[in-house]
Protein backbone atom coordinates (compact mmCIF):
# COMPACT_ATOMS: atom_id res chain seq x y z
CA UNK A 1 0.00 0.00 0.00
CA UNK A 2 1.22 3.93 -0.74
CA UNK A 3 0.94 6.39 2.15
CA UNK A 4 1.31 9.94 2.14
CA UNK A 5 3.65 11.48 4.94
CA UNK A 6 3.41 14.96 5.98
CA UNK A 7 5.73 16.10 8.20
CA UNK A 8 6.17 19.38 10.12
CA UNK A 9 8.47 22.19 11.01
CA UNK A 10 11.48 20.29 12.10
CA UNK A 11 10.64 17.00 10.85
CA UNK A 12 9.58 18.46 7.64
CA UNK A 13 13.36 20.37 7.37
CA UNK A 14 14.82 16.75 8.69
CA UNK A 15 13.16 14.71 5.77
CA UNK A 16 13.48 17.69 2.96
CA UNK A 17 10.06 17.63 1.87
CA UNK A 18 6.57 18.95 2.94
CA UNK A 19 5.09 15.53 1.43
CA UNK A 20 6.49 12.20 0.98
CA UNK A 21 4.99 8.95 -0.45
CA UNK A 22 6.02 5.49 1.00
CA UNK A 23 5.47 1.87 -0.09
CA UNK A 24 4.41 0.14 3.58
CA UNK A 25 3.34 -3.36 3.46
CA UNK A 26 -0.18 -4.12 4.33
CA UNK A 27 -0.93 -4.33 7.79
CA UNK A 28 1.98 -1.46 8.63
CA UNK A 29 1.78 0.52 11.31
CA UNK A 30 2.13 4.26 12.02
CA UNK A 31 5.06 3.15 14.36
CA UNK A 32 6.42 0.86 11.31
CA UNK A 33 6.14 4.12 8.38
CA UNK A 34 8.46 6.08 11.29
CA UNK A 35 10.85 3.63 12.14
CA UNK A 36 11.08 3.14 8.19
CA UNK A 37 11.52 7.19 7.48
CA UNK A 38 14.11 7.22 10.65
CA UNK A 39 16.10 4.90 8.93
CA UNK A 40 16.06 6.93 5.80
CA UNK A 41 16.44 10.08 8.46
CA UNK A 42 18.87 9.50 11.09
CA UNK A 43 18.29 12.96 12.56
CA UNK A 44 14.62 11.57 13.50
CA UNK A 45 16.09 9.41 16.44
CA UNK A 46 16.18 11.96 18.65
CA UNK A 47 12.75 13.00 17.95
CA UNK A 48 11.09 9.49 18.34
CA UNK A 49 9.87 9.81 21.69
CA UNK A 50 8.37 13.02 21.74
CA UNK A 51 6.71 13.22 17.95
CA UNK A 52 3.25 13.07 18.05
CA UNK A 53 1.18 10.71 14.78
CA UNK A 54 -1.88 11.74 12.94
CA UNK A 55 -3.38 9.33 10.92
CA UNK A 56 -6.24 11.35 8.35
CA UNK A 57 -6.28 14.23 10.77
CA UNK A 58 -6.51 11.98 14.04
CA UNK A 59 -3.47 11.67 16.43
CA UNK A 60 -3.21 7.83 17.06
CA UNK A 61 -0.82 6.13 18.76
CA UNK A 62 2.36 4.25 16.93
CA UNK A 63 0.28 0.98 16.83
CA UNK A 64 -2.58 2.09 14.87
CA UNK A 65 -2.85 0.26 11.66
CA UNK A 66 -2.67 2.09 8.51
CA UNK A 67 -4.85 1.38 5.21
CA UNK A 68 -3.79 2.51 1.62
CA UNK A 69 -4.06 6.20 0.42
CA UNK A 70 -4.11 6.96 4.40
CA UNK A 71 -2.15 10.42 5.62
CA UNK A 72 0.15 10.45 8.09
CA UNK A 73 1.09 13.63 10.31
CA UNK A 74 4.17 13.86 12.40
CA UNK A 75 4.12 16.87 14.55
CA UNK A 76 7.27 17.36 16.94
CA UNK A 77 7.02 19.06 20.14
CA UNK A 78 5.17 22.16 19.72
CA UNK A 79 6.56 25.60 19.94
CA UNK A 80 3.72 28.46 19.88
CA UNK A 81 3.05 31.47 21.95
CA UNK B 1 -15.40 32.26 22.59
CA UNK B 2 -13.69 33.07 19.43
CA UNK B 3 -10.59 31.07 18.22
CA UNK B 4 -8.77 31.45 15.63
CA UNK B 5 -5.53 31.11 13.12
CA UNK B 6 -4.28 34.02 11.14
CA UNK B 7 -1.60 35.14 8.87
CA UNK B 8 -1.98 38.66 9.67
CA UNK B 9 -0.94 41.33 12.69
CA UNK B 10 -2.71 40.72 15.58
CA UNK B 11 -5.53 43.52 16.77
CA UNK B 12 -6.40 42.96 19.85
CA UNK B 13 -9.75 45.42 19.62
CA UNK B 14 -11.62 42.70 18.25
CA UNK B 15 -11.17 40.08 20.54
CA UNK B 16 -12.25 42.61 23.30
CA UNK B 17 -15.36 42.94 21.76
CA UNK B 18 -15.77 39.70 20.95
CA UNK B 19 -16.09 38.43 24.59
CA UNK B 20 -17.56 41.54 26.78
CA UNK B 21 -20.77 41.18 27.58
CA UNK B 22 -23.16 43.65 30.63
CA UNK B 23 -22.28 40.73 32.68
CA UNK B 24 -18.35 40.76 32.69
CA UNK B 25 -16.93 43.15 35.43
CA UNK B 26 -13.79 42.00 34.38
CA UNK B 27 -11.50 41.49 31.59
CA UNK B 28 -8.16 40.26 31.14
CA UNK B 29 -5.82 40.45 28.44
CA UNK B 30 -2.53 38.58 27.08
CA UNK B 31 -0.42 39.45 24.28
CA UNK B 32 3.02 37.67 23.57
CA UNK B 33 5.38 39.74 21.54
CA UNK B 34 8.34 38.32 19.67
CA UNK B 35 11.13 39.72 21.99
CA UNK B 36 14.89 40.91 20.35
CA UNK B 37 16.63 38.04 22.60
CA UNK B 38 16.88 34.66 22.90
CA UNK B 39 16.26 32.68 26.15
CA UNK B 40 20.00 31.99 25.97
CA UNK B 41 20.74 35.64 25.15
CA UNK B 42 21.18 35.77 21.45
CA UNK B 43 20.32 38.66 19.67
CA UNK B 44 17.03 37.97 17.57
CA UNK B 45 15.83 38.84 14.09
CA UNK B 46 12.39 37.33 14.00
CA UNK B 47 10.19 34.35 14.70
CA UNK B 48 8.67 31.78 11.91
CA UNK B 49 5.23 29.99 13.43
CA UNK B 50 3.85 27.44 11.65
CA UNK B 51 0.92 25.22 12.61
CA UNK B 52 -1.04 22.34 11.45
CA UNK B 53 -4.18 24.71 11.31
CA UNK B 54 -7.15 21.97 11.78
CA UNK B 55 -5.84 20.64 14.65
CA UNK B 56 -4.73 23.99 16.04
CA UNK B 57 -7.96 25.46 15.80
CA UNK B 58 -9.39 21.96 17.14
CA UNK B 59 -7.27 22.49 19.95
CA UNK B 60 -7.82 26.18 20.12
CA UNK B 61 -11.46 25.73 20.74
CA UNK B 62 -11.04 23.13 23.21
CA UNK B 63 -8.51 25.34 25.57
CA UNK B 64 -10.99 28.22 25.05
CA UNK B 65 -13.98 26.30 25.75
CA UNK B 66 -12.24 24.89 29.14
CA UNK B 67 -10.86 28.18 30.13
CA UNK B 68 -14.77 29.35 29.88
CA UNK B 69 -15.75 27.20 32.45
CA UNK B 70 -12.87 26.12 34.71
CA UNK B 71 -13.23 29.23 37.02
CA UNK B 72 -16.24 30.20 36.79
CA UNK B 73 -18.20 31.41 33.51
CA UNK B 74 -15.93 33.34 31.46
CA UNK B 75 -15.77 34.23 27.75
CA UNK B 76 -12.55 33.63 26.02
CA UNK B 77 -11.01 34.91 22.76
CA UNK B 78 -7.49 33.74 21.26
CA UNK B 79 -5.94 34.18 18.00
CA UNK B 80 -2.46 33.13 17.26
CA UNK B 81 -0.71 34.12 14.36
CA UNK B 82 1.45 32.22 11.95
CA UNK B 83 4.22 33.18 9.45
CA UNK B 84 6.93 35.21 9.29
CA UNK B 85 7.17 37.84 12.66
CA UNK B 86 9.46 40.70 12.85
CA UNK B 87 10.16 42.09 16.76
CA UNK B 88 7.54 43.51 18.57
CA UNK B 89 5.16 41.89 16.55
CA UNK B 90 2.27 39.97 18.43
CA UNK B 91 2.85 36.06 18.11
CA UNK B 92 -0.61 35.84 20.40
CA UNK B 93 -3.29 37.65 21.63
CA UNK B 94 -5.71 36.30 24.21
CA UNK B 95 -9.20 38.43 25.89
CA UNK B 96 -10.99 36.67 28.91
CA UNK B 97 -13.81 38.49 30.44
CA UNK B 98 -16.19 36.68 33.32
CA UNK B 99 -18.08 38.94 36.19
CA UNK B 100 -15.27 39.59 38.66
CA UNK B 101 -10.95 39.81 38.18
CA UNK B 102 -10.07 36.17 39.48
CA UNK B 103 -11.85 34.07 36.59
CA UNK B 104 -10.53 36.44 34.59
CA UNK B 105 -6.67 36.52 35.51
CA UNK B 106 -7.25 32.65 35.98
CA UNK B 107 -8.71 31.64 32.77
CA UNK B 108 -6.41 33.83 30.43
CA UNK B 109 -3.56 32.06 32.50
CA UNK B 110 -5.05 29.03 31.61
CA UNK B 111 -5.70 29.29 28.12
CA UNK B 112 -2.20 30.82 27.60
CA UNK B 113 -0.40 27.90 29.35
CA UNK B 114 -2.32 25.37 27.78
CA UNK B 115 -1.94 26.42 24.28
CA UNK B 116 2.07 26.32 25.18
CA UNK B 117 1.30 22.79 25.43
CA UNK B 118 -1.27 21.42 23.83
CA UNK B 119 -1.98 23.52 20.49
CA UNK B 120 -0.15 21.97 17.64
CA UNK B 121 2.01 25.34 16.42
CA UNK B 122 5.94 26.08 15.75
CA UNK B 123 8.29 28.33 16.26
CA UNK B 124 11.44 28.88 14.57
CA UNK B 125 14.13 31.73 15.88
CA UNK B 126 15.49 32.95 13.89
CA UNK B 127 18.58 34.94 14.91
CA UNK B 128 20.77 38.41 13.62
CA UNK B 129 24.20 36.28 12.79
CA UNK B 130 21.85 34.30 10.07
CA UNK B 131 21.15 30.92 11.97
CA UNK B 132 17.82 29.90 13.50
CA UNK B 133 16.61 27.18 15.65
CA UNK B 134 13.34 25.66 16.21
CA UNK B 135 12.33 26.46 19.51
CA UNK B 136 10.10 24.06 21.69
CA UNK B 137 8.06 24.90 24.53
CA UNK B 138 8.84 23.20 28.04
CA UNK B 139 6.71 19.88 29.01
Amino acid sequence: MRVRVVPFARIREIVGSPRLEREAPDGATAGDVWNGLALEFPALDELAASTRLVRNGAFVDSAAALGDGDELGLLPPYGGG
Amino acid sequence: MFCDIVDEPLELEPLIRAVRTGAMGGLVTFVGYVRDRSDDDRPVDGLSYEAHRELALEALRAVGAEAETRFGPARVAIVHRIGELGLGEAAVAIAVAAAHRAAAFDACEYAIDELKRRVPIWKKERYVDGESRWRENAG
